[in-house]
């Protein structure tokens, strides 16, 4: 057996194992748990003798025994021994140690000698700390988000460490944060103007954008190639070096506050990635149907709506997603435009109720919870669409 | 007969063309036009709004006769600066009434009165009254007058419109505003910001290639952050980060990892103490970078994990026989295929993170040494009321952005000649 390998074995496989059990105190504390130290040294030493044991052990004893026993050894110095534990805290390590004792199963004197067998172990472990520390550094503020939108500002300032949701109380007093954003805040029709807005954007930026995109795919016409280029070279330009322009322009068009603007902004600034995934998407239909629809005296017109609209729905859709999503989150013109909160957007409200300062955070939180919950939801649902809208659109963000 | 149909084609073409290119012109590149014109100018955010003449209707009873009445208009030019020529006025009455001692500026001529009032100066202000009086002798009511409004109207200078010019927003931009150090917190954010998200999403991409449970519950979850609203992930983090309420430093504190809280947003610097040395370390700048990467490393993994599925087995398959090593393998035959995805990605996301301004904006407002161009614009044109000196970062800003888009377009071309 290598001794390189088998020092990286147990140290990385240990730390891998410390971090879990971290990631766990960590969860726990904010349930109400007093913990104070994440015992770096003794966990490690624990796990380094499991994974040494493990080898000894070999396939002497069947894998699921092991990792009981593992589990168990491990539970009791934990959760009884060192600090007296909750027992949801100690099911919960259980967990943890009967996975990470499956993991390290395959692991024995012989593949330990192989060649790369340190290399695989790094490799093995480093994924497995990847996963579980990309999904907590990503969940966690989301995770937040949504325990304080359930909060009083009391319970918050006194610990802001309790995490911990009283399901107990009543629906009125557990979604009360809820009930003040749409009754005092006017959340509801803050809803409604985006949700207008947003889909507004799509229909309008279909309507221009399928056209232009048929023309740049298929017609030839002097300065076609140019038209390409610019409209990559415009889709880089940043909303912030137009805003200065077009809020004194709208100022005196009188088109300040008024949802209308808005929708003429968003809808010029997603044009060009618009056209952009549409023609290239237009590009790949066979021309051979153009070719025919043509002898049977079809005009553009109704080669568009004939033939190219229901060939190309699922780009269509996946624009009209990409879209969406980006009138939805758009932030910067709907601060500019917008002052009176009676037309206000959703991102734009949630803004204005954090310029003052006295908005306790559970309504703050409560509204972003409202704004991002639809987002999520249709990104989750539609996301074989929405990704190749991404990675199309690419750089818009 | 191909000559007309060419000609139809290009015909077509162009009419379907025209509605997406009149709106991004007049809404994107006019604009960046304009930003030139205006940046010329010394104006001010109370300059563009154009001065209106108005008038405030007051009317009062006059005591012990019921046949007449007193309107008086409170006459006023809206605007501090700027003057009102050829102010018109022009206002309805009831029937069978008629105006007494009319002022002389005015006329009355079949139940309404029209006004002329001539120019009006900056801040200009009148009590302008008018009697009026039924020709029978009837009561007039006070609801049925103030029912009517008058209505004005008047020619003024736009001040967008005049051609005095002046370079003195470039000289500010230049030479007041410690231009140097906004250009290096730019550049700082801009290059960290980047670098750091296409590490975050190697890593990232090089996960969910590989098999295992979750797989693609894991590839959603990661895209999470580029997803939502940049508004409610924004003020997440801040609530995260607050140093006295706020759940990081309280776990950090817990935890014994800190011993004093840590203002995350609103420091500048922190000076960390490494072997003896004092390092002074950009802690709000580096705050909002570490959120920057939060958010955008997402795009790069989406890249990156395409490119890396694009891979043909047989490469490592291949490897395997040759008995190359997991570290071996991801040098020489992952790095190199997917060099080309980074390379553009870079160039990309630099250009973008260059321009960003919403992220900034909400975590700090651009205090605490987190200033950059594009917070600049806001802080100049709508802070600071001065539009002209807006436009004029934002020249700064599309200049240099055309600098990088050409190197961009160079590069990408020299690419393309390659393969």
């Amino acid at each position: 057996m290598k001794i390189r390998s088998l020092i990286l074995y147990s140290f990385i496989s240990s730390i891998f194992l410390f971090s879990v059990v971290s990631i766990w105190k960590i969860l726990s504390t904010l349930q109400g748990i007093d913990l104070k130290n994440f015992n770096f040294a003794i966990i490690l030493s624990l796990g380094i003798g499991i994974s040494l044991i493990n080898l000894v052990i070999g396939d002497k004893l069947n894998s699921y025994i092991k990792s009981i026993v593992f589990a168990s050894f491990f539970t009791l110095i934990d959760g009884f021994i060192i600090q007296n534990m909750p027992i949801w805290y100690n099911i919960g390590v259980f967990g943890i140690i009967i996975f990470y004792s499956f993991k390290i199963d395959k692991y024995n004197q012989k593949n330990l000698e192989l060649e790369h067998s340190s290399q695989s172990v790094l490799f093995e472990f480093l994924t497995l700390f990847g996963i579980v520390l990309f999904s907590f550094v990503i969940l966690f503020p989301f995770y937040m988000m949504i325990v304080t939108s359930f909060k009083t500002q009391a319970a918050l300032l006194i610990n802001p460490l309790d995490f911990s949701i009283n399901f107990a109380q009543d629906i009125k007093e557990l979604f009360k944060s809820y009930f003040v954003i749409f009754d005092t805040y006017k959340f509801g029709r803050y809803i409604l103007i985006s949700t207008f807005v947003s889909v507004g954007t799509v229909i309008i930026t279909l309507i221009f954008a399928i056209p232009a995109a048929y023309a740049v795919a298929r017609l030839n016409f002097f300065g076609k190639n140019f038209l390409s280029t610019s409209i990559l070279i415009i889709y880089m330009f940043p909303a912030i070096v137009l805003v200065i322009p077009l809020y004194t322009v709208f100022s005196q068009l009188g088109l300040r506050n008024n949802v209308g603007g808005l929708l003429i902004v968003y809808t010029a600034t997603t044009l060009p990635v618009a056209i952009y995934m549409l023609q290239g998407y237009f590009k790949s239909i066979p021309k051979e149907l153009e070719e025919a629809a043509i002898m049977d005296k079809l005009n553009w017109f109704g080669i568009i709506i004939k033939i190219i609209l229901p060939l190309s729905i699922p780009a269509i859709s996946s624009v009209a997603l990409y879209v969406f999503m980006i009138a939805w989150n758009e932030f910067l013109f709907s601060l500019m435009f917008l002052d009176n909160p009676n037309s206000f957007t959703l991102s734009r409200a949630i803004q204005y109720l954090s310029g003052d300062a006295e908005t306790p955070r559970q309504y703050l939180m409560a509204g972003s919870v409202v704004v991002t919950i639809p987002v999520l939801f249709i990104f989750v649902y539609f996301e074989k669409y929405l990704v190749s809208g991404l990675t199309a659109g690419s750089v818009k963000g | 007969m191909s000559d007309t149909l060419s000609k139809i084609e290009k015909r077509t073409a162009y009419i379907l063309l025209l509605p997406a290119v009149f709106l991004v012109f007049s809404i994107i590149l006019f604009p960046i036009f304009a930003n030139v014109w205006i940046s010329f100018k010394e104006v001010g955010l109370k300059d563009i709004r154009i001065p209106e003449p108005r008038a405030k209707k007051i009317v009062k009873s006059i005591k012990d006769s019921s046949d007449e009445i007193k309107i008086i208009y409170k006459l006023r030019n809206s605007s501090l600066i700027l003057d009102i020529r050829d102010v018109k006025f022009q206002d309805k009455t009831p029937k069978n009434v008629e105006p007494v001692n009319l002022d002389e500026r005015c006329q009355f001529k079949s139940n309404i009165i029209n006004c002329n009032f001539g120019n009006w100066k900056a801040k200009y202000k009148e009590n302008f009254q008018i009697i009026l009086k039924n020709k029978k002798g009837e009561k007039i009511y006070k609801k049925e007058i103030k029912s009517i409004k008058p209505k004005l109207s008047g020619e003024s200078d736009n001040i967008l419109l005049n051609t005095n010019f002046t370079l003195k927003n470039f000289k500010k931009v230049f030479f007041q505003n410690e231009f140097f150090d906004l250009l290096m917190t730019t550049f700082y954010y801009t290059f960290f910001g980047t670098i750091g998200s296409i590490i975050f999403g190697i890593l990232a991409a090089q996960l969910v290639n590989q098999k295992f449970f979750g797989r693609t519950f894991m590839r959603s979850i990661l895209l999470f952050p580029y997803v939502g609203p940049v508004v409610a992930l924004a003020y997440t983090w801040e609530l995260l980060l607050d140093p006295y309420s706020g759940t990081l430093n309280n776990l950090l504190l817990n935890f014994q990892v800190i011993q004093e809280p840590l203002n995350l947003l609103g420091q500048k610097y922190l000076t960390i103490n490494f072997f003896g040395f004092d390092l002074k370390l950009r802690l709000a700048l580096t705050t909002v970078i570490i959120f920057e990467i939060w958010r955008y490393f997402p795009l790069a993994f989406l890249f990156i994990l395409a490119r890396l599925q694009a891979i043909p087995k047989e490469l490592y398959e291949a490897a395997d026989v040759d008995g190359a090593g997991p570290v071996q393998k991801f040098v020489s035959i992952t790095l190199p295929q997917i060099t080309a995805v980074i390379s553009i990605l870079f160039m990309i996301r630099f250009i973008w993170n260059f321009n960003k301004f919403e992220d900034i904006f909400l975590l700090t407002g651009g205090a605490s040494g987190t200033r950059t161009l594009p917070i600049n614009v806001y802080e100049q044109g709508f802070t600071i009321s001065d539009i002209g000196m807006g436009s004029a970062v934002s020249i700064v800003i599309v200049a240099l952005l055309l600098i990088f888009m050409f190197v961009y377009f160079r590069l990408l071309g020299k690419r393309a000649d390659e393969n």
